[in-house]
């Protein structure tokens, strides 16, 4: 049995150690927006945080995670409201969409480490993350974006 | 009488009814005979029309919307209720999107070919406005008026003197008793009062595409479900020799372990020879998969190599080629010419990649088929199923879910297949995942191709004599294994049909066996075709020392419609559309080239290592032309902005047809820098994104899109058409910019991309 946090809610799930991390979620939770890409790490379409860093789950096994906190989308926003998210949605960047909790799951580490990227900056970090719709303008402009509402937010705080 | 405060209850008591479980049925509009709407449950679509799109209205005023079509991230789900909703005047916000089921009833729902708005816009159109009607004269009889003294607006009808309101959530139930009206008494509306049609309406799961919310085919879940995961042969037409299975039941978890049939002859949607491992869970099918010891006959194709054979189909060009059609006589031009060039293409063998491999989930209860699955097209999984199972059509209830791209792939429904006879096997509801390496290595193909080129050129720079030939391995081998050179309808996208005006051509083909299975691709022969066209139209220009924009408007000629049966004797099958409705017109060709050279600075003096290069297509009835700069330093090759014009007609959704030109651009740079199938002793060598890439964000320009007459002329294609003239614009810069004639793809064999 291992204890998982998911969204911030605890899961005992009876899975195998080596079991990644990606189908614990999908097949065992049944929390499904986290998606199947390639199996190898190569397309980020499972990208999901690990105590906060973005991880492929589809090649991190289970037991990595043990007692610690992973977020999906789910756990972004249910209402669809986190900066990102509004962003994605004000830039109409989805086609088929199945890549985008895990561009999403991306971004969000990309804004958190680095609050002003530049072009050269969401390249490296996005390039992990393969589109096969071929919607990287978009999510580019989405990131500015959303930088740029985070940025003032923060600035409303401090 | 004030009508505009009378509630729902009271007006329908007034009308003598106060049932629940309103509904318009708004069955198909047959012209001659009208009849009476068919009262059926709109999400159980049994009725059997030639072609019915539904309108369901609620009492609370929503309006169901079908889309009868796939929605794989080209934005029909959005594009078609626009239509509907925008003749029924129906308000937005209320309107409810289903997706509909596989059924013959909504005609042909194979979503490729970029058809869902240009093949079905007319009947969209009638099916709204057909159902407007029926409201206006529900409130016109209440208001015992007639029906020109009442009009729709947002939900609700209006009568014009009282100015009293009835809304379509009250209306509802007595207007689908009313009789169809003629469709040739359906007013429309003039493209000025379009409210929706033309606007950039958001995409309708855009929230929860955003928040985790969507299901795709990989996200069906059933009681008991059973998870598949299937060890093809790796040769098509392989066998199994003998297999052993004990370790992967060794695996807890693994259920069962099933023999699938033998691949057939002629290849249609039917299963791959393999064994299935299934599962409780898709890791321990995985696990219980890679513990298969399984010993294949490989078969007749075990000796195929397709480099090899590419050699063979320059050689059968040269040797042995067949006349397709031909204008004049090309010897006679060839001799007028003052030089001659020659040059061959290759475009190698692609699969399409889908970010979401195939999936699909069936079972087998009550009586029927259930299948969940994200395909492209229902009605083959019900047929196809039917097929190999030997039973009904009707036994088969096909739900297609989201698609996580498809571009071609998921028209043929094999996976479906495999689920069907899997759930039998089994009796129980079976998931077949394929994994990534299933998708490269087991697919339909976009066919490798050669093409050879020759073209004479007088002293003036005009071309006097164009000679073409291609071969590449037909995708109607899939459904007759006995088909082996180019079809007319392979060679009527881009190649038969003609643009330039020359006195003497010639167009022939050659012999190719099918070695895999062969299927269609985001734009299909095109892709080759306009590559060809587009390069070899560029070396002439730079031979005869002629700007290439000049000389595609120069070959061009006239402002004309050509018609390739008049003009060469070829059966042009102009993506099944009339001409006559669709032509092919030279002057829509030269405006989205002209628009192009207006709004891209292709003439822009560069540093060294950069240039612009040009093409231009019609593929699916559209018009697209597309300007490149790329910069080659050092054998790096960078794309650093793509300008697009299309003309596709009149546009439905302004955004999406930017966001499939977008995306187009991007999925043709995959294709001329990277998109490399080989196969090696009969098997597909690439297995996953590592050794098939595809564009990544750090490879991706920034991209210009420009509409061209989106208010004019019936609806074309938007998916595909926008690659075709991708690959050639960055070979042709990569010449501007250093002088290197590439024609060969993939553009990594020669320079780091």
């Amino acid at each position: 049995m291992i204890k998982l946090t998911v969204n911030d809610k605890i899961h005992n799930v009876e899975a195998p150690d080596d079991m990644p991390i990606l189908w614990v979620l999908r097949d065992l939770l049944k929390i499904k927006g986290t998606k199947f890409g390639c199996g190898m790490g190569q397309c980020g379409a499972c990208t999901v945080h690990v105590n906060g860093q973005a991880i492929r789950s589809c090649i991190t096994p289970v037991v990595v995670a043990k007692n610690a906190k992973i977020t999906t989308i789910e756990g972004v926003d249910a209402k669809g409201e986190h900066p990102i998210q509004i962003a994605w949605k004000e830039n109409n960047v989805p086609q088929c969409g199945y890549c985008q909790s895990g561009q999403i799951m991306s971004a969000l580490t990309l804004l958190k480490d680095n609050p002003q990227p530049t072009d050269e900056d969401i390249n490296n970090h996005m390039s992990g993350n393969i589109c096969r719709c071929g919607t990287y303008p978009r999510i580019k402009t989405a990131i500015k974006e959303a930088a740029a509402v985070l940025a003032n937010q923060a600035g409303a705080k401090s | 009488m004030n009508t505009t405060k009378l509630s729902r209850r009271e007006f329908l008591s007034y009308a003598g009814i106060a049932s629940g479980g309103l509904l318009l049925g708004c069955s198909s509009i047959n012209p001659t005979t009208p009849s009476l709407p068919k009262f059926v449950d709109v999400a159980e679509n049994i009725t059997a029309q030639p072609l019915n799109i539904f309108v369901a209205i609620k009492p609370d005023n929503t309006v169901e919307i079908i889309s009868h079509r796939a929605e794989m991230g080209q934005g029909s789900k959005t594009g078609i209720p626009q239509i509907i909703a925008d003749e029924l005047e129906a308000d937005w916000a209320n309107v409810k999107v289903i997706q509909g089921l596989g059924d013959k009833a909504y005609g042909d729902q194979n979503t490729d070919g970029s058809t869902s708005i240009r093949k079905f816009y007319d009947k969209l159109r009638e099916m709204g406005a057909s159902a407007r009607v029926m409201l206006e004269q529900t409130a016109a009889d209440y208001w015992n008026v007639t029906i020109d003294s009442v009009y729709a607006k947002n939900n609700f009808i209006i009568n014009k003197s009282t100015g009293g309101t009835l809304s379509y959530g009250d209306l509802a139930e007595l207007a689908s008793k009313q009789p169809l009206p003629a469709t040739e008494s359906l007013i429309y509306k003039s493209s000025a009062e379009f409210k929706y049609i033309g606007k950039p309406v958001p995409i309708v799961d855009l929230h929860d595409m955003v928040t985790g919310n969507t299901t795709y085919g990989i996200d069906v879940e059933l009681p008991d479900l059973l998870v598949a995961s299937i060890e093809r042969c790796p040769v098509l037409h392989g066998s199994i020799k003998s297999f052993d299975a004990s370790k992967a039941f060794d695996i807890p978890g693994v259920i069962d372990v099933i023999e699938m049939p033998a691949t057939p002859e002629t290849v249609l949607y039917f299963p791959l020879t393999g064994i299935a491992v299934l599962a409780t869970n898709t890791w321990t099918a995985l696990q219980g998969r890679k513990a298969l010891e399984i010993e294949w006959e490989l078969g007749k194709n075990k000796n195929h190599n397709s480099k090899q054979v590419f050699d063979q189909f320059k050689d059968r060009l040269k040797n042995s080629p067949q006349t397709v059609a031909k204008k004049g006589d090309v010897a006679k031009g060839f001799t007028a010419a003052s030089k001659v060039l020659e040059a061959q293409y290759l475009v190698p063998y692609l699969v399409h990649a889908p970010m979401e491999p195939p999936m699909a989930t069936a079972w087998f209860h009550d009586g029927i088929c259930e299948v969940w699955a994200s395909v492209q097209n229902p009605q083959a999984v019900m047929e196809q199923g039917a097929a190999m199972m030997k039973l009904e059509v009707d036994t088969f209830k096909v739900h297609t879910t989201l698609l996580g791209g498809g571009f071609g792939r998921k028209s043929k429904t094999d996976f479906a297949n495999e689920a069907i006879y899997l759930a039998d096997k089994t009796q129980r509801a079976v998931k077949v995942v394929w994994s990534r390496e299933d998708d490269i290595q087991a697919s339909y193909y976009h066919a490798g191709a050669v093409q050879s080129m020759k073209a004479g050129l007088n002293k003036a720079g005009n071309i006097t004599a164009w000679q073409q030939q291609a071969v590449y391995p037909t995708i109607a081998s899939t459904f007759d294994h006995t088909k082996n050179s180019p079809q007319d309808f392979e060679l009527s996208l881009g190649f038969g049909d003609f643009a330039y005006d020359i006195d003497h051509v010639l167009m022939q083909k050659a012999h190719a066996d099918a070695p895999v299975r062969i299927g269609w691709m985001r734009s299909v022969c095109n892709i080759q075709h306009a590559f060809a066209l587009n390069c070899f139209i560029d070396e002439l220009a730079h031979s005869a020392n002629i700007p290439t924009e000049k000389f595609i408007l120069n070959a061009l000629g006239n402002n004309r419609d050509v018609d390739p049966k008049l003009t060469y004797g070829f059966a042009f099958t102009n993506y099944s559309e009339e001409l006559n409705k669709h032509p092919y017109s030279i002057s829509r060709y030269k405006q989205v080239l002209n628009k192009l050279i207006a709004n891209t600075p292709i003439n822009e003096t560069l540093p060294k290592g950069q240039g612009w290069g040009i093409a231009v297509h019609r593929s699916f009835v559209s018009y697209v032309a597309v300007a490149t700069k790329v910069e080659v330093i050092d054998s790096k090759l960078s794309i650093k902005e793509i300008h697009c014009t299309i003309d596709c007609g009149l546009g439905v959704n302004l955004d999406r047809i930017r966001s499939q030109m977008e995306g187009a651009m991007i999925f043709g740079i995959s294709i001329a820098l990277m998109g490399n199938i080989d196969i090696k002793n009969g098997a597909v060598v690439q297995s996953n994104f590592h050794d098939y890439p595809v564009t990544r964000m750090n490879q991706s320009p920034k991209i210009v899109v420009h509409l061209v007459n989106e208010t004019e002329n019936p609806p074309g294609g938007v998916g595909e058409p926008g690659v075709p003239p991708v690959a050639p614009s960055i070979t042709n810069a990569i010449f501007a910019a250093t002088g290197k004639r590439y024609r060969e793809l993939p553009l990594n064999q020669y320079l780091s991309v």
